[in-house]
């Protein structure tokens, strides 16, 4: 049974670009989210963000790279280029035939998708659109596959190649169908992880449309509040995590650091309601339980959950009962985090940046807290590390994601 | 021939049990294949008003009603229709009833190209023409990849794992080959194919990106692979669901399959953000791996259902590949463009070509291309041009690609043979 190491961690946070400024705010706890700039929100009802402060060619991207790629692209470019970088990993050292890549986006090009019509459509006068003004690169906008395509050209991976798009969970479930294109012998090496540019008015108002963003517009440092009993709604982020996988022998063998193993892996769906939630979590509860199964690690091993807490009353409280049902008794004694109080929900990439922070987590000893929990919601009864971070050294650590389509995704990390 | 018994004695087996089909070769799997026996192109006549095609591959005749409620129609796009449509099919074409088994048992994966392109649009123009309170407040379920394996999970209250592979034109086998892997680590069922439903305004627009659409008006003749002077593709809509069983559960039930998926991988280029590499050796790869998960060699190969991009640069790419592989068999082994009745359905593609594949399996039959005059020159391919019956049918490689340079590959063999009293295929013999 081949076991997964995490060797390299890269990100593009909110906030400052990189890795160890995205942890910095684990650390201290600094929410991200402001008022929306990248584009006039005026008109919609949640005008809060958590955005990066990106510059693509200041972070090594080329001109070309920039006009070919989307935002979502571009931030997985920059993310595979500081995992691989801190995995060792140049270009060179890659047996390409040996490596794969396996990213997670739910809504892709969404961003220049929508730019793009606005021009070809005339600001929606006409159905009937003009292609004669789209710009350059249509087709890689159209399909999202394509900044997987970008992500294996520059780095020369020749293995298997694949984006899942399973909506909120997709970061969660990207890291785990890399592992097991490593667990079935199928690559040695995989750039795994999530990435998503969804700060353009089109998602917005689809996101308004249903009222599940925050309309805490006058308070956006601390506008997402999971498990607080003020929560209003999730706070639209932005974002990319890669992670480097490797087979954990190989990893050891060439001497590289060694954050953590990718121990388990597990996803379910509700069968439900595509938005909704039994507030039961009974499938959210068999999704840990499965992935804790393949770790083969029981509840009490667990040292921290990284919560899905996107700060909406339904999802928090359907997730405090699912880690009651999956984890037992133990479930009071673990501290739970959300850190979509700090860097709000990017949707596809969440899982990734979530996944790289318990990476992280175990390898500096350090838990992040749940920013701006002051006014615990009697309903969610566990320990969410309210307001400062704890240092601890935990063994086994569980991030968990749900989201659209009633699917509920849990990962299991082990230290080694 | 060996290598494969003691291969996957000890495994758990893939069989495709039911089969759901919505494209332009019909609605159903038995309309499907007495369309496909036919042999005539169901291309016709397009307007793309500004684009540059002339051609395309439409599902004619379907109602979305009688395969979707009202209530469900407008939370969803038509890729989703095609597949809620093709997932039902599927099951029912199986016989598996789902009641009284373990609903984490049973999973779903759907592949997409480029997902609610209608609905998209309609929600981006809204906003645009109009404010945001007028997007629809089912945008975000209706447009996005997930909307299909969300809803069909919902739909058949399944609960095991949930894929959305997207990989342009090679998800839909992608995600053939995830069930096989699903299978393998447990579990009863997968609900697994992809379908698209390209045809709409801005994805037209996007799509002559490219430079790939064929400008031909002839519907008979636009989309000709592997023809010296072939002019590029005519996109298709719809796809394919299938029921994918393990083996037990077939067993169980007394129901031999279509065919059994043996073995699948998937490689990228990795040479170039849009062209496929011309050498066709990572290409080859896939299918070598393939052939090898499946305990078999190149030489096991019976026929192919090739990509059949229908450029230039990608038919050669792939003829390379193919004689890469095949080496002096390249020429001789059955090449099936099926597809050249329909166009090109992007993640629908690996999936039809799938079912296709598994039902040339099931009867012993290769599907044939139109529009193709071996005459004119097949790049050294032999082409299957009318409904045909190999000596030797027990093995086939389907494969595809998609835009960047993803290589995706599937071999299928012939369903477990006939135990006592087991049905041939799923409720439908022709």
């Amino acid at each position: 049974m081949r076991r997964i190491a995490v060797t390299g961690i890269g990100a593009v946070a909110p906030g400052e670009p990189g890795r160890e400024r995205f942890w910095d705010r684990m650390v201290e706890g600094r929410p991200a989210t402001r008022g929306v700039t990248l584009f006039d929100a005026s008109q919609m009802r949640s005008r809060v963000a958590a955005e990066c402060d990106f510059d693509p060619i200041a972070c090594g991207l080329t001109p070309q790279e920039v006009r070919r790629n989307d935002r979502f692209g571009q931030f997985a470019l920059v993310a595979s280029a500081e995992a691989l970088d801190d995995a060792g990993l140049g270009r060179d050292d890659l047996d390409g035939e040996r490596t794969g890549v396996c990213l997670g986006s739910a809504v892709g090009a969404t961003m220049r998708l929508e730019e793009e019509y606005v021009a070809v459509s005339d600001g929606g006068r006409h159905w009937e659109v003009d292609g004669s003004y789209a710009g350059p690169f249509m087709y890689p906008v159209f399909v999202p596959s394509s900044i997987v395509s970008e992500v294996a050209v520059k780095f020369g991976a020749n293995g298997p190649a694949s984006l899942v798009s399973t909506g909120c969970t997709s970061g969660i479930d990207a890291v785990g169908q890399g592992a097991r294109m490593i667990a079935d012998g199928e690559a040695d090496v995989v750039i795994a992880g999530g990435t998503e540019s969804p700060i353009s008015p089109i998602s917005y108002a689809c996101f308004d449309a249903i009222r599940a963003t925050t309309p805490a517009n006058d308070r956006p440092a601390e506008a997402s509040r999971p498990f607080d009993a003020d929560r209003q709604g999730f706070v639209m982020g932005e974002g990319c995590a890669v992670l480097v996988l490797e087979d954990l022998d190989r990893a050891r063998a060439r001497g590289a650091h060694v954050y953590c193993t990718v121990a388990g892996y597990a996803s379910r769906a509700n069968a439900y309601h595509m938005t909704g939630l039994h507030p039961d979590g009974v499938e959210l509860a068999e999704a840990v339980a499965r992935a804790m199964d393949e770790a083969r690690v029981d509840p009490g091993d667990i040292g921290y959950v990284n919560a899905h807490g996107s700060g909406t009353v339904q999802n928090d409280r359907h997730e405090t009962g699912a880690y009651k049902r999956a984890l037992g008794p133990a479930a009071y004694d673990v501290p739970v985090s959300s850190i979509k109080s700090m860097i709000g929900h990017s949707l596809g990439a969440i899982g990734a940046l979530e996944t790289a922070a318990c990476a992280l987590a175990i390898d500096r000893g350090v838990l992040p807290p749940t920013a701006n929990l002051t006014t615990p919601d009697p309903e969610c009864d566990l320990d969410y590390i309210p307001g400062e971070a704890r240092e601890a050294r935990v063994g086994h650590v569980l991030s968990a994601g749900s989201g659209f389509g009633g699917f509920q995704s849990a990962v299991v990390l082990s230290r080694t | 021939m060996s290598r494969r018994a003691a291969a996957t004695d000890m495994e758990r087996r893939a069989i495709i049990t039911g089969i759901g089909v919505v494209a332009p070769t019909g609605i159903g799997v038995r309309e499907h294949w007495e369309a496909t026996l036919e042999g005539r192109t169901r291309i016709t006549p397009f307007d793309a008003g500004g684009v540059p095609l002339r051609a395309a591959g439409r599902v004619d005749g379907f109602r979305p009603r009688d395969h979707v409620k009202n209530r469900l129609m407008i939370q969803t796009d038509k890729w989703t229709w095609f597949a809620l449509a093709a997932g039902r099919l599927a099951l029912d074409d199986s016989g598996f009833d789902p009641a009284g088994r373990d609903p984490y048992g049973i999973s779903v994966v759907t592949a997409s190209a480029s997902g609610g392109n209608e609905f998209g649009q309609r929600e981006i123009q809204a906003l645009w023409a109009k404010g945001p309170e007028e997007v629809s407040a089912y945008q975000s379920i209706g447009w996005f990849y997930a909307a299909s394996t969300g809803q069909l999970s919902i739909r058949h209250a399944f609960k095991g794992h949930c894929g959305v592979v997207v990989a342009d034109g090679a998800g839909g086998l992608d995600a053939m080959g995830q069930s096989l892997r699903l299978l393998r680590r447990g579990g009863e069922a997968v609900l697994v194919g992809g379908t698209e439903a390209p045809l709409t305004p801005y994805a037209l627009v996007c799509q002559a990106d490219l430079g790939r659409l064929s400008p031909g008006a002839d519907p008979e003749r636009a989309y000709r692979p592997f023809a010296p002077d072939a002019d590029g593709y005519v996109p298709g809509e719809g796809g394919a669901m299938m029921l994918v069983e393990e083996a037990a559960s077939a067993r169980g039930r007394g129901v031999r399959g279509y065919a059994e998926i043996l073995g699948h991988a998937a490689t990228h280029d990795a040479h170039h953000h849009e062209r496929a590499a011309p050498d066709g050796r990572q290409y080859a790869r896939a299918a070598e791996l393939a052939l090898e998960r499946a305990g078999l060699g190149p030489e096991d190969v019976d026929a192919v259902f090739a990509d059949g991009a229908g450029d230039p640069d990608s038919d050669r790419a792939e003829a390379a590949a193919l004689a890469r592989l095949l080496g002096e068999r390249a020429s001789a082994v059955p090449v099936a463009l099926p597809k050249t009745m329909v166009g090109r359905l992007y993640s629908g593609a690996g999936a039809l070509d799938t079912a296709w594949a598994a039902l040339a399996l099931h009867h012993g039959v290769l599907p044939p291309a139109v529009g193709t005059d071996p005459d004119a020159g097949t790049r050294g391919l032999r082409i299957v041009t009318e409904p045909t019956a190999p000596e030797r049918l027990r093995t086939v490689l389907v494969l595809a690609r998609g835009a960047g340079g993803f290589n995706s590959a599937l071999v299928l063999g012939r369903a477990p043979a006939d135990e006592e009293g087991a049905e041939e295929g799923g409720r439908f013999n022709v």
